[in-house]
């Protein structure tokens, strides 16, 4: 087959598979995790009604959203109004294609695009994702939304610094900005955080990991920022505006901004995956006598039915670990109050900002002081 | 005047609030915990499993006319719950029973008995102000329906919830 | 020498104070006007005093004589006063120079608690059935003087229940207090002695004599009188409780003497109506006939949506249309061809209307159509039109009855082309169908469906009494005001606005009567455009016309305004007894 047709084909293949199998569904099933979580953590037992244990409640759910009354309100201003869920979903949706979500299947890369400005390609459009909030808070034409969309676009700003501070440790320690470069140098030298796998007795990677812990836990927090996840979802505080810049929205159009979010949630949660966390990668000890203990490392580069079961586990790996941050986010979600305005930003500014600037000269002094 | 709340000294591991914040997750981890291993059970599966049977005496439901141990329904449609009721619930018809009627000697009786139950706020002045002792606030509860026509409770339906009520003053068996 | 026309003052004193009354005043009156409102069943203003509760008993005392046979004055100068040892009644005394009177004290209340005992011993439990429970004196009484429980162990009395007195009035024997108020009311009001009790002590029965049925014309006022649900009206009855019922007060239209009324109402639908209280028209009372009159208002008849004919048929059709079609339909025609029979059941303000409308139209023959009964020598007037000295007053009635005779030969020859009817129907003098067929223009406004309205080219509904406001002037001059107490069903509207929008249609908007007195927004507009032009409402607004009515005209209609005589007051021809 002709390379070109064939990269094309497969591209399409992965994006619709990647988008309306496993995204989507995982956007519904957060929101069903999340309802199920938090009524657990409030003693209590979440939707359990539609199907087994609930499970077809995220159907159901969208089954409603689709048939309710789509109500556009008499003094919106209709364009922006409808283009602003629109602009929330996309641009969450988008960020997933530079992120590898496994090695290789029958040969091909398991990631949509591997272009050499990967993260900056993620934060470029990962930011685009506060206009359909802006938008949406303008175009509602009330109060309660306005407030929303600013508080909105103020703390993105804010924590989209810190965001990208946090990251240029890892740049500078794998010299490249491609996400696949940056999982392959994991799978060579352990993850970020845990570099558990190579040298690891090697006492300069662990004194690297401080930085890097450090990157991840300001990265992490911005994220949740970002996502306007609680304790940071002041743009739609329930008690203080209603519902923030959405409270003029229903049906399908709110679905989209709920989706949005959780869409948010994963792809940040992938990319925290991805720079930190060893991406799909998953080291398996093991034993034998011709090298004793080692790491092995299970990829699809195998040919046959093992190079499929392989490509599958790192697919099945990268969403494990997707899923247990998610988890994680909802978690915190459900223990912690929300932070007030000030608060907030002060954080942002004062805290996480310092603290990466930091970060990146401790790191920056350590990789020079690296032994080659 | 102004009040000055003053605010407790935090420690240095106070002020990075982690220590907090990881405490919350335990709690929060504790709870899920519980609950996933069946410790904590507080939630009742509602259509399954009810409470009817512990309900207390004085649980008050869906308003109801009764009747005597003599067949009559007690209502003499004096109108004094429809005047109490205050959500104006309560919607009466009087009429006259017809001579040669059984309890014709009551003379009275409502023609028709509404009571809307979207409106009801089951807060039991109809039963405390009849003076026939016709109107008790019954244990239903699930009143439901899919139209607003529905939830309108006719004379029918309130005898039908109402049932019998026993050992009640007969004061019109003593008339002539 | 006292002055004629100032009647006698005597000092009273009642529970410590002094008060001064006109000599002849009832004692129990006396005591209501000085604020201590003494409790009564037999007693009625209006009726003679049997004095046979005991319910207004009080202490009583006379000045104390010194051997001068003059008053012994107090310290304050004031007679010294001699109490009696035992409590006297107060309906049955005037009052008297240096009268003393206790209403509250133990003893007054002690006797009261009494009675009510008394009262109670047999009377059953059939408030929550009883139509007057709510207005009923003997529950009012029991709540300030009555136990809570009985000392009377024995059975109680049985009496006849549900007895049908008459074709209106139904009596339940259990609940009367033997008070006689109802015996009284038909031998001295309305001269047919019917009543009475039979048997004696607690088997006294109130009954009508063997043979006789309570059915004179007045019969629902003992239904009034009656302090208690014994006597309670066939049509009324079990209808509704009397607390929701909403009090308007308005008089009756269905003779000229306008008998002052209340309209009970709840939710847009009449229940009852009762006579209130006015000396210079009705007394206390009213007829059986007028006060029953209402339920045409809710017949299925009425008229709920103007209809224009088209094709043929009358469709419904929107108010605008309706009166723009009136108006272009009656426009072609000059004053000569057209007609206007107006009603005396019209209120001034629709009348002066109807006057414009007809000088609009040029039109010269138009007059009310008469309606006349038998009266009686109570209150029922032989005119059965409420309105008729207003429609005179305004000079829309010719009063001969030749104009109706002129309008009917020339709607058959056919000179008259239009028929402007207002709330008349035209059958009623002689223009039948037939005649109505010849009319290629025929206007109706009014109220109900009938053969005339269904020949009709334009039928605008329009409201009756208790749907508007407005004013009439009675039989003996006395100007009126209407209420409203209910609204009206449908689309009809107000007479005088579709008048008004007619005459507006018809003149355009520069119209004379427009420029002269403004904008009509309300009704009292119209008022105030009308006092401007009949001096005799001068200086008056439809406001200011107080509830009892203002005299305008003479007691015969004539101008001027004296007062007629007040209706006989509590002088029957013979005391009882
Ligand atoms: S319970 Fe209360 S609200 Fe309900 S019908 Fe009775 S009086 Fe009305
Ligand atoms: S208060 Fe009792 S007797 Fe009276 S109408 Fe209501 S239910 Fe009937
Ligand atoms: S007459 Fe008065 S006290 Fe007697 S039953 Fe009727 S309302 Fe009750
Ligand atoms: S029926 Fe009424 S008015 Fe007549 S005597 Fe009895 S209580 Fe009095
Ligand atoms: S009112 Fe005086 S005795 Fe009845």
């Amino acid at each position: 087959m002709n390379p070109t047709l064939f990269l094309i084909f497969t591209s399409l293949l992965k994006i619709v598979g990647i988008v309306f199998v496993v995204i989507l569904p995982m956007v519904s099933y957060s929101v069903y995790a999340e309802r199920r979580v938090s009524a657990l953590i409030q003693d209590r037992l979440g939707p359990n009604r539609v199907g087994p244990a609930g499970l077809f409640q995220p159907i159901a759910d969208a089954m409603k959203f689709i048939l309710k009354e789509d109500f556009t309100p008499a003094n919106v201003n209709k364009f922006y109004y409808w283009l602003a869920p629109c602009l929330a979903m996309v641009p969450a949706l988008m960020t997933i294609a530079v992120v590898p979500f496994g090695s290789t299947l029958f040969g091909v890369p398991m990631v949509i695009a591997d272009i050499n400005v990967g993260v900056l390609y993620v934060f470029a459009i990962a930011s685009l994702g506060v206009y359909g909030i802006v938008i949406a808070g303008w175009s509602s034409n009330s109060k309660y939304p306005f407030l929303g969309g600013v508080r909105s676009s103020s703390q993105m700003i804010s924590y989209e610094l810190s965001l990208g501070l946090a990251v240029i440790p890892i740049f500078l320690l794998v010299g490249q900005l491609r996400l696949t470069d940056i999982v392959r140098y994991q799978i060579e030298n352990g993850w970020m955080i845990a570099p558990f796998v190579g040298h690891w007795t090697d006492g300069w990677k662990w004194l690297l990991a401080i930085p890097m812990s450090i990157s991840f836990v300001v990265f992490t927090i911005a994220i949740f920022a970002e996502t306007n996840r609680l304790p940071f979802d002041l743009p739609e505080a329930e008690t203080e505006l209603v519902g923030g810049y959405h409270t003029e929205y229903g049906s399908m159009k709110f679905a989209l901004f709920f989706l949005g979010e959780y869409a948010a949630m994963i792809t940040g949660s992938a990319i925290i995956v991805t720079l930190f966390l060893g991406g799909w990668h998953l080291p398996v000890p093991w034993w034998n006598h011709a090298h004793g203990f080692h790491w092995l490392l299970i990829d699809g580069s195998l040919g046959g039915w093992r190079g499929v079961i392989g490509g599958l586990f790192n697919i099945f790996v990268f969403f494990g670990k997707v899923s247990v941050l998610l988890l994680f986010f909802i978690w915190v979600r459900w223990t912690l109050p929300r932070f007030r305005y000030d608060q907030l930003m002060r954080l942002g500014w004062v805290f996480f900002f310092e603290i990466a600037l930091v970060n990146i000269f401790l790191a920056a002094i350590i990789i020079a002081c690296l032994p080659q | 005047m102004a009040i000055t709340v003053s605010r407790p000294k935090l420690n240095w591991s106070e002020r990075l609030y982690l220590p907090a914040i990881l405490g919350g997750m335990a709690i929060t981890f504790g709870h899920l915990k519980n609950m996933l291993l069946g410790r904590t059970k507080v939630t009742m599966q509602y259509p399954e499993q009810k409470w009817d049977s512990q309900m207390p005496d004085h649980y008050r439901g869906a308003p109801a006319l009764v009747k005597d141990e003599g067949g009559r329904v007690r209502c003499v449609a004096c109108q004094l719950c429809e005047f109490i009721c205050p959500p104006r619930a309560i919607r009466i018809v009087p009429g006259e029973i017809p001579l040669g009627e059984r309890f014709a000697k009551v003379e009275k009786y409502p023609e028709k008995f509404d009571i809307d139950m979207i409106r009801c706020i089951y807060c039991g002045m109809c039963e405390e102000v009849c003076p026939e002792q016709a109107i008790f606030l019954r244990k239903d509860y699930a009143i439901t329906g899919y139209t607003r026509a529905e939830m309108v409770h006719d004379k029918e339906k309130l005898i039908e919830i109402g049932g019998v009520m026993h050992g009640l003053v007969l004061k019109w068996n003593e008339k002539k | 020498m006292p002055n004629d026309s100032q009647p006698q003052l005597v000092n009273v004193q009642i529970d410590d104070v002094w008060h001064q009354f006109p000599k002849g005043t009832r004692l129990i009156e006396a005591c209501e006007q000085a604020g201590s409102y003494v409790p009564r069943y037999c007693y009625h203003k209006k009726l003679s005093s049997p004095g046979n509760c005991r319910m207004c008993l009080i202490e009583m005392g006379m000045p104390k004589m010194g051997p001068d046979r003059k008053p012994i004055l107090g310290p304050d100068g004031k007679p010294e006063i001699n109490w009696m040892p035992r409590p006297q009644i107060s309906c049955a005394t005037d009052v008297s120079e240096g009268l003393g009177v206790r209403t509250i004290s133990p003893l007054v209340e002690e006797c009261r608690r009494g009675v009510m005992e008394f009262l109670l011993i047999n009377h059953p439990l059939d408030c929550p059935i009883c139509d007057q429970a709510g207005e009923c004196r003997l529950q009012e009484f029991s709540v300030e003087y009555g136990r809570q429980d009985s000392r009377f162990l024995e059975h109680k009395v049985k009496k006849p229940k549900n007895v049908v007195l008459g074709p209106r009035v139904t009596l339940d024997d259990e609940r009367c207090i033997l008070c006689s108020r109802c015996i009284r009311f038909c031998k001295e009001i309305a001269h047919d002695d019917v009543l009475g009790f039979v048997d004696r002590g607690s088997h006294t029965t109130l009954t009508a004599h063997p043979g006789k049925r309570l059915e004179n014309n007045y019969s629902l006022n003992t239904v009034d009188i009656c302090p208690v649900g014994a006597l309670t009206s066939s049509d009324f009855r079990f209808k509704m409780r009397v607390w929701f019922l909403k009090e308007t007060n308005s008089f009756c239209t269905s003779c000229a003497t306008g008998c002052n009324t209340i309209i009970g109402t709840r939710e847009d639908v009449i229940y009852r109506q009762t006579p209130r209280e006015n000396d210079a028209v009705n007394s206390t009372w009213m007829c059986d006939y007028g006060r029953l009159n209402f339920a045409y208002l809710e017949r299925d008849r009425r008229l709920l949506e103007p209809m224009v004919r088209t094709e043929n048929k009358l469709q419904p059709a929107t108010w605008p249309h309706a009166i723009a079609s009136a108006a272009t339909q009656l426009k072609p025609y000059v004053g000569w061809q057209t007609a206007i029979l107006a009603s005396g059941r019209m209120t001034n303000e629709e009348l002066w209307l109807a006057g414009r409308l007809a000088e609009s139209l040029g039109v010269t023959l138009i007059d009310i159509v008469p309606r006349t009964g038998e009266a009686d020598d109570i209150l029922l007037s032989a005119d059965r039109n409420p309105n008729t000295n207003g429609a005179r007053l305004l000079r829309l009635a010719s009063g001969s009855g030749t104009v109706l005779q002129q309008i009917k030969e020339a709607v058959w020859s056919g000179q008259i082309q239009a028929l402007i009817t207002l709330g008349e129907n035209p059958l009623r003098c002689g223009i039948t169908p037939e005649y109505l067929a010849r009319l290629p223009v025929y206007v109706v406004l009014d109220l109900l469906a009938n053969d005339a309205t269904a020949q009709a080219s334009v039928v605008l509904p329009s409201l009756g009494f208790a749907e508007k406001r407005g004013s009439m002037i009675n039989g003996k001059g006395r100007l009126q005001r209407l209420n409203r107490a209910v609204r009206g069903p449908g689309e009809a509207r107000d007479d005088w606005e579709i008048l008004r929008d007619l005459v507006q249609a018809i003149s355009g908007g520069n119209s004379e009567s427009h420029a002269r007195s403004g904008r009509l927004d309300t009704i009292e507009d119209v008022f105030r455009q009308m006092s401007e032009a009949v001096p005799e409402f001068a200086g008056l607004t439809l406001s200011r016309i107080s509830d009892l009515g203002v005299q305008v005209l003479n007691g015969d209609g004539k101008p001027g305004n004296s007062a007629p005589e007040k209706m006989r007051e509590r002088e029957p021809e013979k005391q009882p007894q």
